[in-house]
């Protein structure tokens, strides 16, 4: 098992080499060289269609669902030094590898329970106890259990939206990824729920890494420890959030976070 | 994770994406139950009758010896209740769809009757020969008839034709109707002289596609007491009327005795002999045939349609 | 110069008044139109509410004879016999059973339709195959009457030997394939009202596409199924031809399919093509029959249709 270090990052969970992405005969990511940190958050921030969804989705090869979709280059997941992208791999592998929060919650029309149990149930998961155990672990790590404990059984459409969102979360969680992706996870909360998501990412990166888009500078500036720009389908600038938010190097950067656009 | 674990998660994977090959088979057999019904309904029918389908069917009247017998008086009485199917049903038809897209405010009597619409759409067809039994046939005195069969029938492709002639209206912009208002049209005008015969193609599917329908029902023109033994023509203007021995008035088929093709191959398909069981396969393979023709006929047209309008 | 000033006040005056009354025929005729759209649109509810009058009043005719509690609960229906008995219940089991037998052929093969054509099927097949199953609904029906008669019930006898020429099994299954298109539809229409973003949120758990359509579209869709469910009990309970001709006519109060009987639809067919005297108690049980006919569809279409807006308006 080799390490990949980055001198910048240090150890990498993962990360993108010349990644250029085609949706048909549209170029939508250039040659973007991205390294994620293990158990680190990396925010990818940039005004709309600049592509950080499309790089995010990238990563657990949702581009396969459509058709006419093309993927170039590498996305390396450490250790294991396996290109993700390649077509030797199978997506269904690497979704469950990598899981996914999305920027609306998605329940399930099922039970809280079922809804958390679901990515047991598909990895062929039968025993009860542990799948019990699992899902409690999983509403914990959501900061959900207290809430939910007494009506596991009752339909997650019930939910407010902060708490469908968390509830979305334990999901994601509850079949151990090694990589959680986040599309924009608060922009449908109000700002109390959004805190409270906050405050959740900050908690999980310690077991998990974590790759999160978000529109809101402020946001990836409060959760985030590296930040990756993204401009017109191109890697601008990556930094520790530190240094990008305060003496960012490129021009682009600058005028984004000050305002100038965006 | 270890590489025990990846094993264990492929073979998984592989398990699952086995129901999804089998599944795709399964649905598309499944898919496939209503072409293999049409192919052997269609080869069980033309095996059947194809060896009865010569001029003379044609030609022929009914009789009690099945191998001269003929659909003579079956497709002129089809045709001449088609006749007054679409005289009575395309007119009251589009103008219904007309009231009902361009002037009906919204209140409960236009919710009224959009329900009533789509309510007709479900009525099984029996129902509407028990209608016309009553009124029709007795109260309105029109006997058992052309003409009661043919209202029967425009009835039943009413709600057809409404709501294929309220698709194609709502299909034009509304640019248009501004504009010929803009010009000083009054509503009349404007539908009259531009929605109407911008949307005639989008009617004449609906029209065919309904004519199609009503060329297959039996159900509501035996209940309005289509006899099944008709060895004579209706009296059509210009012939001699056989049983006044005068000569026919412009009207006086409308309310003649009649029979159509699919009572005939009812008719003959519940007789026990063989050769009567030909005459009803032969008798189909003409239904079906006509019905096909309308039915291409009509998707050839919106074809068409779609790729003339320039919108 | 002018004609104008020689021109009297009056005469100037009667173009104005002809001007005006120009604008007032317009309205009128415009009205006058407008007055028989909305007949010729009425016409859908004077049509309901002549069904609904004649058959009451025939049927109501009916029942002056008749008392309900011996339609209702009499297993005998014999109108033309010496001694007539007036029970619809062997009517109301023969229709029941035929369309179980559809119902059991329709549903399943429709509903594993719609997930194909839904979830799985690309493009080009859906294209393919939907209109072959539109062509299903254009055959008449007396033309399936004969194909259930001559080819289904031959075919069934190979292998039920006892089976009689005439019964419920052979036109049900008729039936059944006649309306799956209709339950296909009307589920398939469910299943594509089912966001992208529940499926995205599946196949992000590493779900195959059964394991998505199974588990998350089909449960999400599950009202529209009940609809295509119940329209298709209303569509095979007003089904006529197939059993008039395959079913045999005789009223046989049994729940046995492979036994011979006559639907409510059947009966009125029979009795409608022998001579009927206006206004005898048969000819009055027609009606009394259609009544029951059209109170069951009415009940199954209205629940349907309320089923099929609520998952319309549910996403």
């Amino acid at each position: 098992m080799t390490e990949h270090i980055h001198p910048e990052v240090g150890p990498l969970k993962a990360e993108t080499k010349a990644f250029n992405f085609f949706y048909g005969s549209n170029h939508a990511l250039k040659d973007i060289n991205l390294p994620v940190g293990d158990r680190k958050v990396t925010a990818l921030i940039g005004p709309s269609g600049c592509g950080k969804s499309t790089l995010l989705r990238s990563f657990n090869r949702m581009h396969d669902l459509y058709p006419g979709n093309r993927y170039e280059g590498g996305i390396m997941l450490y250790p294991d030094n396996v290109n993700m992208i390649s077509k030797g791999v199978d997506p269904i592998e690497v979704r469950m590898r990598v899981s996914m929060v999305f920027q609306k919650p998605n329940p399930f029309p099922k039970s809280i329970f079922e809804n958390v149990a679901y990515g047991l149930r598909v990895r062929g998961e039968k025993t009860k106890s542990l799948i019990e155990d699992k899902v409690e672990a999983a509403l914990r790590g959501a900061a959900l259990w207290n809430e939910v404990k007494d009506r596991l059984n009752d339909l997650a459409f019930n939910l407010s939206g902060g708490q469908q969102q968390r509830l979305c979360i334990a999901r994601a969680l509850a079949s151990d990824p090694e990589i959680i992706l986040f599309d924009e996870p608060t922009s449908a909360l109000d700002p109390i729920a959004t805190a409270s998501i906050e405050e959740l990412v900050a908690e999980l990166k310690e077991k998990v890494t974590i790759l999160i888009v978000t529109h809101n500078m402020q946001q990836a500036a409060r959760i985030s420890d590296y930040t990756a720009f993204m401009y017109l389908g191109e890697l601008i600038e990556f930094s520790p959030t530190d240094t990008l938010f305060v003496k960012p190097r490129q021009k682009q950067t600058e005028d984004y976070i000050t305002g100038r656009f965006g | 994770m270890h590489a025990t674990d990846i094993q264990t998660l492929r073979t998984l994977i592989a398990k699952h994406k086995r129901y999804d090959i089998l599944f795709g088979i399964i649905g598309l057999l499944a898919t496939l139950v209503g072409v293999i019904t049409l192919l052997a309904l269609f080869i069980d029918l033309v095996m059947g009758g194809y060896g009865r389908l010569t001029p003379e069917f044609f030609t022929n009247f009914p009789s009690r010896r099945a191998e001269e017998a003929g659909i003579l008086s079956a497709w002129v009485g089809t045709i001449l209740v088609m006749l007054v199917t679409v005289a009575a049903a395309v007119p009251m038809g589009i103008a219904g769809a007309v009231y009902l897209e361009e002037y009906a405010p919204k209140n409960w009597v236009t919710d009224l009757i959009e329900i009533n619409v789509t309510n007709l759409a479900g009525v099984p067809s029996i129902v509407y020969g028990l209608l016309a039994l009553g009124l029709f046939v007795y109260i309105l005195d029109f006997g058992q008839s052309i003409l009661s069969a043919g209202l029967t029938l425009a009835l039943l492709i009413l709600p057809v034709i409404i709501v294929a002639t309220r698709e194609s209206l709502r299909a034009i912009p509304v640019a248009i109707r501004e504009a010929a208002y803009a010009l000083g049209a009054t509503r009349w005008q404007m539908v009259s002289d531009h929605l109407i015969p911008y949307s005639m193609g989008g009617i004449l599917t609906g029209v065919i596609i309904g004519m199609a329908r009503a060329i297959g029902e039996t159900a509501p023109i035996i209940t309005i007491g289509a006899l099944t033994f008709i060895a004579f023509l209706p009296p059509l203007p210009g012939t001699i009327d056989p049983a006044r021995n005068m000569p026919a008035g412009p009207f006086d088929w409308l309310f003649s005795p009649f029979t159509v093709l699919p009572i005939q191959m009812f008719n003959w398909v519940s007789r026990p002999q063989a050769a009567f069981l030909e005459n009803a396969a032969a008798t189909g393979i003409v239904i079906i045939v006509a019905t096909l023709a309308m039915n291409a006929l009509a998707i050839w047209l919106r074809y068409r349609i779609r790729k003339n309008i320039k919108w | 110069m002018d004609n104008f000033p020689t021109l009297s006040a009056g005469v100037v005056m009667n173009t104005q008044a002809h001007r005006l009354s120009e604008k007032k025929l317009r309205k009128v005729k415009e009205k006058a139109i407008e007055t028989l759209l909305f007949l010729a649109a009425f016409s859908a509810v004077a049509t309901t509410t002549a069904i609904v009058a004649i058959l009451l009043y025939e049927a109501s005719g009916f029942f002056e004879h008749v008392s309900i509690v011996e339609f209702l609960t009499n297993t005998q229906w014999t109108p033309m016999f010496e001694n007539p008995q007036y029970g619809i219940l062997p009517l109301l089991s023969g229709t029941l059973v035929t369309t179980g037998v559809a119902l059991a052929v329709a549903v399943p093969i429709g509903v594993i339709v719609a997930i194909y054509l839904s979830e799985f099927a690309p493009h080009k097949v859906r294209e393919t195959v939907k209109p072959f199953l539109e062509l299903l609904e254009g055959v008449p029906t007396v033309v399936y009457g004969y194909f259930a008669l001559l080819f289904v019930t031959p075919l069934l006898q190979i292998f039920m030997p006892n089976l009689p020429g005439f019964n419920m099994l052979g036109p049900g299954i008729v039936i059944g394939i006649m309306i799956i298109p209709y339950v296909s539809s009307v589920s398939e229409d469910a299943m594509r009202a089912v966001p992208m973003s529940l499926r995205e949120g599946s196949y992000a758990m590493g779900a195959t596409r059964f394991q998505t359509a199974v588990n998350v579209v089909f449960p999400a869709s599950i009202s529209g199924v009940l609809a295509a469910f119940i329209l298709g009990i209303s569509r095979a309970v007003g089904e006529t031809m197939v059993v008039a001709v395959a079913a045999g006519q005789q009223p046989n109060f049994t729940w046995n399919p492979s036994e011979p009987a006559a639907t409510i639809t059947a009966y009125i067919v029979q009795v409608a093509m022998g001579d009927l005297p206006h206004g005898s108690i048969a000819y009055q049980s027609i009606f009394a029959a259609g009544l029951v006919l059209v109170l069951m569809t009415l009940v199954f279409n209205i629940l349907g249709h309320m089923l099929r807006r609520r998952f319309r308006e549910a996403y």
